[in-house]
This record gives structure tokens, C-alpha cells and sequence, in this order.
């Protein structure tokens, strides 16, 4: 890439607004053929409102988009529609792939094209589709279902899509959230080779690891406003965080050495089935300690939900043995655990983890409504679920207008804290019974600002120093490098080992999550 | 003609109706709208057949006005399902039971100068016998020794068949029955076609309801349709939502009908109201054995996105 490259589009001054919510604020930007522009900023900093500009599916209230062609000389465009976009040479992978999964490779890269006749043809479909996969050397199976075929096919499936349709000006929406990391540099590369041939590519991303190694330049977005565009070659990480943020933010986080105790949570040989009736456990062994945070890595999808069921009672165990500090729990209901001193944040924070329509007070108080003082006898006194609700506001610092706000009314990062809030509570009283508490998270950062997850970690690395088990499901590596006492890697439902974060690499992780390693 | 013969040809003769049905649902099923109001779509198509083909002396003016009440009513499920995103389950009831209360009020005005239809004769479709096909041992009397509503069938199964698999517009139905933000963001109109497929649905639900009032039980009684929009849906389950197996799920159903009153002519023990449950038995049997194999029916192709109103807006 050079800075003389003719410019492929450039945004002018973009304004949009929400109603309550100023989500870009005369932004620009400016890419350029054969760049690799990296699009950075947290949730909710604009980056997905500024590309749904571009892609046709916003409007903006101000401001200009222009094309550039091969000399670079710039032309005015108006984008009302994805249609629009795609004529003019803007393709777009989306973060969640826009695949139809009961249909085939082919049939989805052809899905809503014009041109296409009648009748289909889905021979010469096939024919022009493998010819252009082999050019960029990005092998599909042309004629296999989407659902038969791995989640980093199916972003090549995408990439082609957008190829398939003519695209110069390829955006794409954190490619990389759902691969490994060896899989994440197969597509760095193909993405490479792609501004080789002169296309101009948009990059979205929050993880600034990455953006330092594909990206050739970088624009931070901030609550809306363009910060600054930069020179990856002339910028860090800490420079690029603090852009991102607004303010020096920790990378590290500070952790006692801890005393590890026994083990409490013990997962003995389990077999489990998913929801589709396919064995999804096979035959896992995990131990988590007091004072401990046992860390899962693994692509999504390789037996982490099933392992949080299996480990609260959601889920049925075929074979072997759950145990909590020493009980067999094996196949006893969730409420036997809840007893036990297992806490649980789940990944799906509004599906299992609150009742988003209730207000939060009553979400608050899901585990404390059978006990006094909030129980008494069959009934429940409001007053007092109020004032613990409060209470717990107020110490975990949840941002809301009150306890009687509907859980689905907060933000992602104050729902995770009110269910923090919520678990680590029952955890204490378990401890005052006598048991070692036991925390579950799935996923506990995904998604939030990075305010909220330096609240969320700190929280669980207390509950580790003060003697609870945790164990920790995530998908950043980094975080699970940071916080964790010990590694365990999922593939295919197996542990492929367990591994102390000082004795390993990200790249030996990735080796194992891919399931070609094993320690 | 011997015993299997003539079972086979009322099969053929009582399964049309529920093809016509079946199909025009699986096709508005795999848009994702669940529309359970074929019974009503159908005793109202059967009544007003019957009504226009009485008034005008034509029976094909029958089909069309059957078919295009048939039409309209889905309209109205379309609207509410589709545009108001009212949950499709209880508005596709409400047609039903609407349905049925206003084709018994019509049956009682619509014959000419507002008499009631209950007892009239009208004209109707006639057995067409084609020369040299109905020829043929055993199928032939029983499927080119029919009326031409029945014979439309031999195009209108294929057509949707070829439609679905084989077309760009099949693809589109496909996708937006499977998943509406895909098909959305690659610039197809979820809502039309949904209208469409919706709408399309309503008219063969209409002309089923039609084949019942002019050709096979010619005339109008309460109730005419008799569950048979029910089994229609029970068959789009059976069929998988495949246009070709609906037509062997309908000449089952149709052939258990034909050997009810194959039974009762023979003069059998068994009670006719006995006999009469058949069909609906055979519904629930067949019912309870695909939900049983739920990983199955997964497997062989509910559109995913079935059910479920489309709001762009809406993150999922």
C-alpha cells in the first residue's frame, strides 16, 4: 500500500442519529485501493452504524459518500439500499454470516443476485464460483450444504459472495471473533492478498492485536467521532487502547498468587448429548479448585455450553459423575446445585440469565426469594426484595434508574453486573452454610465496553482470591492468558489438555482448540 | 373395475381437495407463515364455488370466486401476521372459526334472490374419461377417469415442485422461509414475498374447498369441508413440506376414506361413525409419530424461520 494509491471510497462528515443517541458525529474516513483500514472502538462507538451507512441499510442525517474509480478522481454517490451498495462495488461480511444453512455454497452465493435467470442453472454456478475460489485461493465445497461445512468455510463462503458480486470495496465485521487463531491468519492472509489485487478493505475490530498485524492504517472511533486515522507502522497498542478509550487503560490485571485449595467442582468421565441428540461430552474430566480460576478456551460450539449445563444440572450426564465439594450431584436438579454452592453466569444474559421484562428487583432476588427476610413464610414482602435489590446496586455499582426498571432496559455490561451481583451473593451464603462456593461464567465479557469488563474481571478474580472455584469459559485468549490459574482446551468435546498460561503460548492454544495437539 | 381399482380411484377422487390444500400451505409455510386457517380459507371457497356457480350456470366461475375468497382471507391472515406481526397461531384460528361461522350464515342467503343453498343443485364438474390412458390396468380408471379439476392437479403439483427446487424465485421463497435477515440483507423483499406465497396459499385453499362443493359431494351442506383443512396441515407436516409427498400423503388419506366406504357398501358390523374417525386417526397417528422423531423433522426441512414474524429493526 502506498499513499499515492487512488482513494476507493471516502466518507464525508457522516451524522446519524438515533432517537436519544448521537451514533456518528461528522465522521470521516478514507480508503484507499489496496489498503487494509482497520475500522476501531468499542461497542457502541459507531463503527457498525457508519458501515450500515455505507451498505445502504442507514440513511445519514448529514454528510457525503463518494466513490473513487481507477485514477482516483471522486464522484458523489446516494446508497439507499444493500442493493445500491453492491452496484456499486461495496460488499459486506457480516459478523453474523448471512448464510442459509439448508442451502448449498452455491445457491447462497447467488442468493438475491440480479441476472440470475428462471430456471437455475446451478451447474455453471458451481463452475464460476469454484474458478473464482481457486483464483483467490480460498477452497469451498462448492455443493455442500452450509450446515455441513466449518464456520471458517463459511466466511470464505461469504468473502465470495462479496466477490461474486464485484466487489472493490470489501467491508468486514470482526472476521475473526469466531475462528482460531490459526484459522484468523489464514484469513489475514487471504485479505492480504485481496488488497494485492487492488481492493480497498474495511476492516471492524475491538482487538487491537489483531489490528496491528493486518491492518496497514487504522481509524479509532470514539461515542461517534472520528479520533484519529493513523499509520499502523507509527503507532502501539497502549497508544491505540488509550485512542480507543479515551483514558490509559490496565492490559494486565492484578493478581495475588493465591492459596489453591481442594477441589470442589469435579467432572468425572461425562458423556453428554447436545440439543440435537449428538454426543457432545465424551468422556470429559475437569477438576476447578478452591482459589482457583480454571480457564476453557475453545472455538465455539466444541462442548463449552454443554459443559456449564452439565456442570449446574441443566443438562443430563449419560455416563460419570458430577460432584460438589464431595457430594455427587450426578443428575440431581439445578436447585440441588444452587444448594451445593454453584453459582452460574450464563452466556446468554437474557435468555437464562435474567427475565428481561421483570424489573430488575425481582431478578435481583431469584435466588433469595426462598430465605428470610425477603420470604416470609409463602409470601414474598416487596418491600424488602426492594431494599436488597437496592443494596446490591449500590455495591456493585449497576448504572440504572432503580430497582423497578425492567432487566431489559440496562445496558449489556450493567445486566452482566446485576447478574454478577445476583450469583457472587448466593455464593457468600453458601459459604456461610459451610460450602465452597462454586462460580460458573460463560463468557462473562463478550460484548461489553471495556469499563464493564475491568468490573466484571475484577470481580472474578475476587471471588477467587476470597476461596470460590471458578471456572472461566472465553473466547479471547488474551483474557483467559490474563486470568486464569490453569487452561483447559475443548475440541470436539475433549479436553485436549490443561495447561498452566505461563507454560504456553496463544499459539500452542491455537494449535489445541484446532484439536491437531494435545498436552 | 375390481375392489383395488376402485379404491384407488376414490383415493384420487377424495385426496384432490387435500393436495390443492396441502400444497398451497407447504408453499406458504416455506415463506415462514404458519397459516392454520385452511379449513375456514376452504368451507369459505366451498360455499362461495358453490354460490357463483349457481348463479352464473358455470362451474369454472365457481373455482375462480372460491379461489379468490380463498385468496382474500389469507390476505387478512397476511396482514395481521405479516404487517401488525400478530402471532400467526391464533390468527390463523381466528380464520378458521370466522371462517366457518360466515360460510354457514352465507349458505343460508346466497342462492338466487337470497334463498338459502342447502339442497340445491348447481352445475358441477363431470368425470372427464380420457381415451386410451384410462385404458391402462388399474390406474388407469383410477387417474384418467376423473374431472378436471383433478386433472389441473397433474400440472399444478409438478409446477410447484419445479418451482421450489429448480427456480430463482423458489430459491428466494426458500430463503426467506429460512432465514428473513439473510434474505433481507441480499436485497430480497421479505415482506412481498410472504404476501405472495401467503396469498397464493388462500386461493389453492379456496379451490380445494371448491373441487368439494362442485365435484366431489356436488352441493351445500353445513360443515361440507368436515377437517379436512385440519388433515391438510397434518399432511404439509407428513409431507415434510415436499409438494410431491403431499400427494402420496393425500392418496393415503383419500384411500383410507375410500375404504370407509368401501366397508359400509359391503355392509359391515363395524359402526359407521367408527369408520368416519378414520381419516382424523390416522391424522393424529401420523402427528404424534413425526413430533416423536423431533431430531427428524429438524432434519428433513421446517423452515427454520416458521412462525416467527420479520422486524428488521429487531436484533436477534
Amino acid at each position: 500500500m502506498t499513499d499515492t494509491a487512488p482513494i476507493a471510497v471516502a466518507l464525508r462528515g457522516i451524522t446519524k442519529t438515533f432517537p436519544g443517541v448521537l451514533a456518528n458525529d461528522d465522521v470521516d474516513l478514507e480508503v484507499r485501493r489496496g489498503e487494509i483500514h482497520a475500522l476501531l472502538g468499542e461497542n457502541g462507538a459507531g463503527k457498525s452504524t457508519l458501515m450500515s451507512v455505507l451498505t445502504g441499510l442507514y440513511q445519514p442525517d448529514r454528510g457525503q459518500i463518494l466513490i473513487g474509480d481507477e485514477t482516483g478522481s471522486l464522484r458523489p454517490v446516494t446508497i439507499v439500499s444493500p442493493r445500491d451498495a453492491i452496484g456499486l462495488g461495496i460488499g459486506m461480511v457480516h459478523q453474523h454470516f448471512k448464510l442459509v444453512p439448508t442451502q448449498t455454497v452455491a445457491e447462497n452465493i447467488i442468493l438475491g443476485m440480479d441476472g440470475v435467470p428462471f430456471v437455475l442453472d446451478m451447474g455453471s454456478v458451481e463452475a464460476d464460483v469454484a474458478a473464482l475460489s481457486e483464483r483467490f485461493r480460498m477452497p469451498v465445497p462448492v455443493s455442500a450444504f452450509i450446515w455441513q461445512i466449518s464456520v471458517g468455510e463459511q466466511q470464505r463462503v461469504e468473502i465470495l459472495k462479496a466477490l461474486y458480486r464485484g466487489a472493490e470495496i470489501l467491508i468486514l465485521d470482526e472476521p475473526t471473533a469466531v475462528l482460531t487463531p490459526q484459522e484468523a491468519a489464514e484469513v489475514a492472509a487471504t485479505l492480504r492478498a485481496l488488497a494485492g489485487e487492488g481492493k480497498a478493505i474495511i476492516f471492524i475490530s475491538h482487538k487491537l492485536d489483531e489490528v496491528m498485524t493486518v491492518a496497514d492504517r487504522v481509524t479509532v472511533l470514539r461515542k461517534g467521532r472520528n479520533v484519529a486515522t493513523v499509520d499502523v507502522g507509527a503507532t502501539d497498542k497502549h497508544r491505540l487502547a488509550e485512542l480507543m478509550v479515551g483514558r490509559e487503560v490496565a492490559t494486565t490485571i492484578d493478581k495475588d498468587d493465591g492459596a489453591i485449595g481442594p477441589v470442589v467442582l469435579r467432572i468425572d468421565g461425562v458423556v453428554a448429548r447436545n440439543d440435537r441428540g449428538i454426543v457432545a461430552l465424551k468422556d470429559l474430566t475437569l477438576e476447578v479448585r478452591a482459589g482457583e480460576i480454571l480457564g476453557i478456551a475453545g472455538v465455539a460450539g466444541n462442548g463449552q455450553r454443554e459443559l456449564t449445563e452439565v456442570a449446574t444440572g441443566l443438562r443430563r450426564v449419560e455416563q460419570g459423575t458430577v460432584t460438589v465439594d464431595g457430594e455427587d450431584l450426578t443428575n440431581r436438579p439445578p436447585v440441588r446445585f444452587i444448594d451445593a454452592g454453584v453459582s452460574h453466569v450464563p452466556s446468554d444474559r437474557l435468555g437464562r440469565g435474567l427475565a428481561g421484562n421483570l424489573p430488575l428487583a425481582d431478578n435481583m432476588a431469584m435466588k433469595a426469594y426462598r430465605r428470610p427476610p425477603i420470604a416470609a413464610g409463602p409470601m414474598l414482602r416487596r418491600d424488602r426484595m426492594r431494599a436488597f435489590a437496592g443494596d446490591l446496586i449500590e455495591r456493585f455499582n449497576v448504572d440504572t434508574p432503580g430497582p423497578d426498571t425492567p432487566a431489559r432496559n440496562l445496558s449489556g455490561g450493567n445486566q452482566q453486573k446485576a447478574i454478577l451481583a445476583r450469583e457472587i451473593t448466593a455464593g457468600t451464603w453458601a459459604r456461610e452454610r459451610g460450602r465452597r462456593p462454586v462460580l460458573i461464567a460463560a463468557y462473562p465479557t463478550r460484548g461489553l465496553d471495556v469499563g464493564a469488563i475491568e468490573d466484571v474481571r475484577r470481580h472474578l478474580i475476587e471471588q477467587r482470591s476470597g476461596g470460590t472455584a471458578v471456572l472461566l469459559i472465553s473466547e479471547e485468549l488474551d483474557e483467559l492468558m490474563m486470568m486464569s490459574d490453569r487452561i483447559a482446551v475443548l475440541h470436539g468435546g475433549e479436553v485436549m489438555g490443561v495447561v498452566a498460561p505461563a507454560e504456553t503460548t496463544i499459539e500452542e492454544l491455537g494449535l489445541m482448540m484446532a484439536g491437531e495437539m494435545r498436552r | 373395475m375390481d375392489l383395488l381399482t376402485s379404491i384407488l380411484a376414490i383415493a384420487v377422487f377424495a385426496g384432490a381437495s387435500l393436495v390443492y390444500a396441502s400444497v398451497g400451505e407447504i408453499l406458504t409455510e416455506r415463506s415462514g407463515i404458519l397459516n392454520l386457517g385452511v379449513e375456514g380459507m376452504m368451507i369459505m371457497g366451498a360455499v362461495t364455488a358453490f354460490a357463483a356457480a349457481v348463479a352464473s350456470g358455470n362451474a369454472v366461475v365457481g373455482v375462480v370466486v372460491g379461489g379468490l375468497v380463498g385468496g382474500m382471507l389469507a390476505l387478512v391472515h397476511a396482514f395481521l401476521t405479516i404487517t401488525l406481526r400478530a402471532d400467526q397461531v391464533v390468527s390463523g384460528l381466528a380464520l378458521t372459526l370466522a371462517g366457518g361461522g360466515l360460510a354457514s350464515f352465507l349458505g343460508q342467503r346466497l342462492g338466487p334472490g337470497g334463498a338459502p343453498l342447502v339442497g340445491m343443485v348447481g352445475p358441477r364438474f363431470r368425470a372427464i374419461t380420457i381415451p386410451g390412458l384410462s385404458d391402462i390396468p388399474v390406474i388407469g380408471p383410477a387417474f384418467f377417469d376423473q374431472d378436471a379439476l383433478v386433472y389441473l392437479l397433474f400440472l399444478v403439483v409438478p409446477l410447484a415442485w419445479f418451482l421450489l427446487a429448480r427456480t430463482r424465485p423458489g430459491l428466494y421463497l426458500r430463503a426467506v422461509g429460512e432465514n428473513p435477515q439473510t434474505a433481507d440483507a441480499m436485497g430480497i423483499d421479505v415482506f412481498q414475498v410472504r404476501y405472495l406465497y401467503t396469498f397464493v396459499g388462500g386461493v389453492m385453499a379456496g379451490v380445494a374447498g371448491a373441487h368439494l362443493s362442485l365435484a366431489y359431494t356436488p352441493g351445500w351442506t353445513e360443515n361440507l369441508t368436515g377437517g379436512r383443512g385440519w388433515i391438510a396441515v397434518a399432511l404439509v407436516i407428513f409431507a415434510t413440506w415436499d409438494p410431491r409427498k403431499a400427494v402420496a400423503g393425500a392418496l393415503l388419506f383419500g384411500g383410507v376414506n375410500a375404504i370407509q366406504f368401501r366397508l359400509q357398501a359391503e355392509g359391515t358390523t363395524i359402526p359407521a361413525s367408527l369408520l368416519n374417525m378414520m381419516p382424523y386417526i390416522l391424522t393424529i397417528v401420523v402427528l404424534v409419530v413425526i413430533t416423536r422423531f423431533e431430531s427428524i423433522r429438524k432434519k428433513v426441512g421446517a423452515p427454520a424461520a416458521l412462525g416467527l414474524p420479520y422486524n428488521r429493526e429487531e436484533r436477534t
